[in-house]
């Protein structure tokens, strides 16, 4: 049993008026604000917020769909099949939570995907990623003031013509590179940094399969987008800001994907 | 068991709601789920299993805010809400006060509060929309909540006063 004086916090007082709260918890707090009635007002005041939402926009699914938003119209009249970045990130999924290290995967609840061999590049990286971000003095093997060698080196190691993005334009410098285990042999990893000091990933290795869609993965703080091109996997990590972490993948993918890779 | 376009389809109603909420106009939310089930289309090979629901949200919400993005580059004629008559009392009134409370939230704030509180997704569904911790997605609804409390509060008075 909780003691009915235990505090509340306020992310509690949130989650009680969504139902995330547990059973018991639940009546915690509504004890709780039985005898806090400023408290009671405030979650009074949110609860006529949602339902003043509902009221306004609730009948629009009482609306009959128009014809043009029938699958059948839509699948008539959709546009050309290009696999251009606006479309890969707009459809880019979070296919799971990734917990560093030894945890593994966590649960999603019902609706969970088993992560593929494909999920496992993402959480290699994170790992190196969250490995080496935080090294003050040796982030990297080989220093960026020596791309040129540096992608010799790993395209041998990797046996793939590789491509180091220069980042440049959007203010990030190359701090360098190293050779990392992978899932499937050797692994690329390239660092960045802002002049603020804000650190990005790039983690190169084979895959096996041709291409992939552009996934999203988040692991505590930190998070990932991924994908496979022409039998390369890449992932682009970085802090948790989905725009700022798109905004830098859309410059890693246009490179790379019209880079030396390519056949010929 | 439902195939993924039968999954689609049952979330049509519902994404156009959340449009309708997003831009406050009909014709601007259509257009919106018409692109979100294009690409949901176009990317059916692609799609790895998961919930088809929270993925269509989160294009929805994703091509949303490119729109908003491209709409800041552009100088656009908006309706002089200054003019319309003071709202009286009633249920219409309400709805539009909310409707302007919602307008002055920041975007994502404003994103969040709408999936869970008309959406009824789990904060974690909405973590997974918008690409952050869940610790993110409750203080944007906190801060959301502030945000339209000031501004319910603030327009009350200035009614009564009229009075």
């Amino acid at each position: 049993m909780i003691d009915r004086d235990s505090p509340v916090t306020e992310d509690e007082l949130h989650a009680y008026i969504d139902g995330e709260l547990p059973a018991d918890r639940k009546e915690a707090v509504a004890t709780w604000l039985a005898d806090h009635p400023e408290q009671a007002a405030l979650v009074a005041s949110w609860r006529a917020q949602a339902e003043n939402i509902r009221a306004r926009y609730g009948a629009v699914v009482e609306e009959p769909v128009p014809e043009r938003l029938k699958l059948d119209q839509v699948l008539k009249h959709g546009r050309s099949n290009g696999r251009s970045w606006a479309a890969m990130v707009a459809a880019a999924a979070v296919v799971a939570f990734i917990v560093g290290g030894t945890a593994g995967w966590m649960a999603r609840g019902a609706s969970a995907a088993a992560p593929t061999g494909f999920d496992i590049f993402a959480s290699e990286a994170l790992d190196a990623y969250k490995l080496y971000v935080v090294e003050v003095r040796h982030p990297v093997e080989v220093p960026g003031s020596e791309r040129a060698h540096m992608t010799q080196w790993l395209s041998k190691r990797l046996g793939q013509d590789l491509r180091v993005p220069d980042l440049q334009s959007i203010g990030l410098k190359l701090v360098g590179g190293r050779l990392l285990p992978g899932p499937t042999g050797a692994a690329a990893f390239y660092m960045y940094e802002s002049p603020s000091g804000e650190r990005f990933t790039i983690y190169c290795a084979k895959a096996d399969e041709q291409q992939s869609a552009l996934r999203y993965a988040i692991a505590e703080q930190f998070a990932a987008f991924y994908w496979v091109d022409d039998k390369i996997a890449y992932v682009v990590s970085g802090p948790a800001d989905r725009e700022r972490l798109e905004s830098v993948t859309k410059s890693v993918y246009e490179q790379v994907d019209k880079g030396a890779t390519k056949k010929l | 068991m439902a195939t993924f376009r039968q999954n689609v389809e049952a979330t049509i109603p519902a994404l156009r709601r959340y449009a309708r909420a997003l831009t406050r106009d009909s014709d601007i939310a259509d257009d919106l789920v018409q692109d979100t089930l294009v690409r949901a289309l176009r990317s059916e090979h692609l799609f790895h299993g998961g919930d088809v629901r929270s993925w269509l949200y989160t294009i929805l919400t994703n091509l949303n805010r490119n729109r908003l993005r491209s709409l800041a580059r552009r100088p656009t004629l908006s309706p002089i809400e200054d003019n319309d008559a003071p709202d009286l009392a009633g249920p219409e009134a309400g709805g539009r006060d909310i409707e302007r409370a919602l307008a002055t939230l920041v975007e994502d704030q404003r994103n969040a509060l709408l999936l869970v509180v008309l959406e009824g997704l789990s904060y974690r569904e909405v973590a997974e929309v918008q690409g952050v911790p869940i610790g993110t997605v409750m203080s944007r609804l906190a801060r959301a909540r502030v945000q339209i409390k000031n501004y319910l509060d603030g327009e009350r008075p200035a009614l009564r006063r009229v009075k």
